[in-house]
């Protein structure tokens, strides 16, 4: 596997915009005139500062209403979790999977591996570098989905409005939820995977 | 530097043999002169030498396994014709509703721009921002900018303002949420059905037909261009 050289071996860098091979003192990419840059600047810290601005929306975005209800006089606020909840008692037990797969388990697991991928990174570890690659794939893969219940809070919301009788409405707690998953694709996108690899090798700026 | 001769997997799902579609760089020398086309790993800053890849073949990097490329399952001319096609589903899937209702003889139905607009009240407008771009604007913009540079492609020539339509439909991309959208019309309809009539509209068929198509033309495959085109770097 060492048999392979890397880019900047050979003095040239990627431009992640057009895929040009570039010249490694190159600012701009000469074929697209975008910026080029050996590693994305200052990834780990900007990563941090996503991720963790992402931790800290998804608290109000759990614990605040996402939708209220009324419904024939009677009103109801829910919440992400008991949305799901209300789903799954309701006996769609699929929709209830689904809902939560892209609320809950996909920005944990982008927390998760965000967190992992930028400990190791800081560290240098050599640990499992091919793994990690792939785990940065899969979650840049899977980020937007958890979008999925802010487009349902809003169709839901503009459908139900029949005034007197039932009206539905989205609740700031949605807004947060919608930041999470802006501030982890973001976090995703300043993360440089290349840095799994530098480890290998003299430092690379 | 001593050369060596690994070979990226390549997957070739008709004949199952291993063809060497790109080889590691061997001296810093060959950068500069001849005609070989490089490619490096995005994920992983490999340097490889490309070589050009048949029907249905793909190349992964030997160290990080992620995709350096694939086969062009589509030219020119088809993506022109897709990306009008998509014009057409993306009107059909805007100006008609996605879905209606029904309760007790009151009738209501959305369309794509009443769902952002529903999102659009006092403090959460901002979040109305971001699935209007998710959901409307950055399809839109992709189904244009691709319709202009695919219909100069297809003339021969390099589209005015080709760079910088590239270059934003590179940063749309990952905005582009069409996928998660119709998924969220199909989890709304199963949601509301519980307590109300709930029919399908026209908009939800074509969202479906718009989904498919901008899988299809507006991927990373449209960085092809650069070098069919034979845009000059500087």
């Amino acid at each position: 596997m060492n048999g392979i050289p890397f880019a900047r071996e050979h003095r040239v860098t990627l431009c992640h915009v057009c895929g040009y091979v570039c010249p490694d003192d190159a600012h701009e990419c000469p074929r697209c005139d975008s910026s080029v840059h050996r590693r994305k600047p200052n990834s780990l810290a900007r990563t941090w500062a996503f991720l963790i601005a992402g931790l800290i929306f998804y608290i109000p975005a759990n614990v605040l209403p996402v939708m209220y209800t009324t419904m024939l006089g009677s009103s109801s606020e829910n919440t992400i979790m008991s949305g799901v909840i209300e789903f799954a008692e309701g006996g769609s037990w699929d929709i209830a999977i689904l809902i939560f797969i892209a609320s809950v388990i996909v920005p944990c697991i982008k927390f998760l591996v965000l967190g992992l991928l930028l400990v190791t990174c800081q560290r240098r570890s050599t640990w499992a570098m091919r793994e990690r690659s792939r785990l940065f794939r899969f979650i840049e893969l899977i980020g937007y989905w958890s979008m999925l219940d802010v487009l349902v809070v809003a169709l839901v919301a503009a459908l139900v409005q029949f005034h007197g009788l039932s009206t539905i409405e989205p609740r700031l707690g949605i807004l947060f939820f919608g930041l999470v998953v802006v501030m982890t694709m973001l976090a995703a996108m300043t993360f440089d995977p290349r840095l799994i690899w530098d480890a290998e090798v003299e430092d690379v700026r | 530097m001593t050369s060596t001769t690994h070979a990226p997997m390549t997957d070739t799902p008709n004949s199952g043999t291993q063809l060497p579609a790109h080889v590691p760089a061997h001296t810093a020398n060959s950068m500069q002169t001849g005609p070989v086309q490089w490619i490096i790993c995005e994920h992983c800053d490999s340097l490889y030498e490309a070589l050009p890849l048949s029907k249905g073949e793909s190349a992964h990097c030997l160290r990080c396994a992620a995709v350096l490329g694939r086969s062009h399952r589509l030219s020119i001319e088809q993506l022109l014709a897709l990306s009008i096609a998509a014009f057409v589903m993306f009107v059909f899937a805007n100006v008609f509703p996605v879905i209606s209702i029904s309760m007790q003889g009151l009738h209501n139905e959305v369309t794509l721009w009443g769902s952002v607009q529903a999102l659009a009240q006092g403090q959460i407008t901002l979040i109305a921002l971001v699935a209007g771009l998710a959901i409307i604007l950055a399809p839109a913009l992709q189904i244009a900018l691709l319709f202009w540079v695919l219909f100069h492609a297809h003339r021969n020539e390099i589209a005015p303002g080709f760079k910088m339509c590239m270059r934003t439909l590179e940063h749309l991309r990952p905005w582009s949420m069409l996928e998660v959208c119709l998924l969220g019309i199909l989890v709304a309809i199963v949601k509301l059905a519980g307590m109300l009539d709930v029919h399908a509209g026209v908009g939800l068929w074509a969202m479906a037909m718009l989904m498919v198509l901008i899988v299809l033309i507006a991927g990373k495959d449209i960085r092809r261009l650069w070098d069919e085109l034979g845009v000059e770097p500087l």
